[in-house]
């Protein structure tokens, strides 16, 4: 019988560049499957959405797929350093079909 | 390699976490001046924002793992000096913070009713030092000198409805305090305009949404400023375009009276002010009021200047808050420091002309920042602590004694350093006196309390 979630397929790119090719499952939140694969991404306040530590980039078209962040996380992502336009928090986000392929990356320290 | 971190707050485990994480064999030993850990997560950070304090989970993990000790009770330039750690490890990184404040530099400065930021935040955060405080909260307005987020925190601290605060781990006596507060309008004056202030969109809508409290800006303040933020960054866009959404709503439809009724206490924003004296009361006993000097602003952005334009103004009230900045001290004579600035002159961390020295935090780059800014600025010491260690530049050969060498120091002066199980015993007190008031943890605040809890 099929897994009873299906399975996604991204790729993290650490603070290095380097590729990590990961295989998670629908519902897997972005946040703690990354630190389940050895990825550097802190959660210093523990997804309650207080700091913004678990900042993340999502390659297009996906994050397009995602739904919108709220006010609050877009309150939090103003104070991420290395903001870009495909910036958003990872402990906001859950794998889902629409991640298929994506490429998230960490932001380089400094 | 034994690895020495002076500070056990954000830059301290931040930077020892690194270290532990990237190197297998590092020891890493964490001295803290007072009994308990944290720092600024457990005094800065204002009591109604306990999901920042979730981070201390991360730094608990990484105190109970096997290669790191922690020593509270241990003041490093008094108790052991940094050379003395220097032969006792082979790395020292000073994390310790910022302890004091900026000073405003005018007269009546020293008047009752005239307080820092920063010794109010420690007052109702039950920083043992700040517990004597005692702020006169008898007059009806209050001016808080500065616009970054400790000025926000303070005005929702005097501000927030008191059932909310009854429900955080503020101390028992700083809520009786405010129990009896007659604060009702706080004003937060800065010397540049709106589009200089340092404060952040989540501390400024939290404070805009206040219960019970209603946000008076003036709309002349925000005159052409839609436009002139048109091409700025986008968190000082969201957060201008958030201050003059506000400024400019049309009040609901009511009457003014009821207006006040709803929402009593009020608060706002003073721009373009530039405090020159404290004023004192008709017996020259207590401040009375500020006068300030009117400003212009010469170039813009964030380093636009604040010109006194001649013009005078004087603002009433009877507690003056000084929110303009903390400020690092010199540890130890044998560490540079650079006292215009208040850091330690270093180079990614690495302290300058004194190899096998490092620096971590506020002390690094200055007291500014939240707790990724710390977090990123600690692993970027970490690295470069990491990189001497592979390259040969930190010398390991000579064995060090860590903890060993500091012991016997420690105990020939009479000091006995706590635990970090020592630690969990007075955090256990804590939260079981503070489950009885429905409060995360009654915080202890005598020193001495702490010791006899843990036996010492």
């Amino acid at each position: 019988p099929p897994p009873p979630f299906p399975r996604v397929n991204v790729v993290f790119v650490d603070r290095e560049g380097r590729q990590v090719p990961v295989r998670g499952r629908v519902g897997d939140n972005v946040l703690h499957l990354a630190q389940r694969h050895g990825l550097e991404l802190e959660g210093a306040c523990e997804a309650s959405l207080a700091c913004s530590t678990c900042h993340v980039y999502i390659s297009e078209p996906h994050l397009g797929r995602l739904p919108a962040p709220d006010e609050r996380e877009e309150d939090l992502l103003d104070q991420a350093p290395l903001l870009q336009e495909n910036s958003r928090l990872g402990c906001q986000l859950r794998l889902s079909p629409a991640l298929e392929g994506a490429r998230i990356g960490l932001p380089r320290l400094t | 390699p034994r690895v020495c971190v002076v500070g056990s707050g954000p830059a301290g485990f931040y930077t020892a976490q690194h270290i532990l994480k990237h190197h297998g064999g590092a020891l890493v030993d964490i001295y803290e001046k007072l009994p308990v850990p944290f720092g600024l997560v457990r005094f800065g950070v204002a009591p109604d924002h306990p999901e920042v304090k979730n981070v201390t989970n991360t730094f608990t993990q990484t105190a109970r793992s096997g290669r790191c000790g922690f020593y509270g009770n241990v003041t490093v330039g008094r108790d052991v000096t940094v050379p003395e750690l220097q032969q006792a490890y082979h790395a020292v990184v000073l994390s310790y913070g910022a302890e004091d404040n900026r000073v405003l530099g005018i007269p009546g400065e020293n008047l009752p009713g005239v307080y820092s930021a920063r010794a109010f935040v420690g007052w109702y955060n039950g920083l043992p030092e700040n517990q004597d405080l005692k702020p006169d909260l008898s007059c009806e307005t209050a001016l808080i000198l500065g616009h970054g987020n400790v000025a926000l925190d303070i005005a929702r601290i005097l501000l927030s409805p008191l059932q909310l605060l009854r429900k955080t781990d503020i101390t028992d006596s700083s809520l009786a305090a405010l129990a009896c507060s007659k604060v009702k309008y706080v004003w937060l004056v800065g010397r540049r305009g709106p589009l200089q202030v340092a404060f952040t969109i989540k501390e400024l809508r939290e404070m805009i949404n206040l219960p019970g409290a209603r946000a008076v800006l003036d709309p002349a303040d925000f005159t052409g400023l839609e436009s002139a933020v048109k091409d700025a960054s986008r968190p000082r866009k969201r957060l201008t375009e958030l201050m003059i959404k506000t400024a400019l709503e049309k009040p609901v439809k009511m009457q003014a009276a009821a207006a006040r009724a709803a929402a009593p206490r009020e608060w706002g924003l003073k721009f373009q002010r530039s405090p020159q004296e404290v004023l004192p009361s008709a017996d020259g006993r207590r401040a009375r009021g500020v006068r300030m000097a009117v400003t212009r602003l010469e170039g813009s952005g964030d380093s636009a200047k604040a010109i006194p334009t001649g013009d005078v103004e004087e603002l009433e009230c009877g507690l003056v808050l000084s929110s303009i900045g903390y400020r690092s001290l010199p540890l130890d004579p044998a560490v540079p420091f650079d006292s215009q600035r208040g850091v330690i002159p270093n180079s990614s961390g690495r302290v300058e002309g004194v190899p096998g020295l490092y620096c971590s935090g506020w002390v690094k780059r200055g007291p500014t920042g939240v707790i990724i800014t710390t977090m990123n600025d600690s692993f970027d010491t970490a690295q470069s602590l990491l990189e001497d260690l592979q390259g040969g530049v930190l010398d390991i050969s000579p064995s060090r004694e860590g903890f060993g060498l500091v012991e016997s120091l420690l105990h020939s002066r009479g000091v006995r350093p706590v635990s970090f199980s020592d630690w969990e015993k007075i955090d256990a007190a804590e939260v079981a006196r503070g489950k009885a008031a429905g409060k995360p943890r009654e915080k202890i605040v005598d020193p001495a309390e702490m010791l006899r809890i843990i036996g010492h």
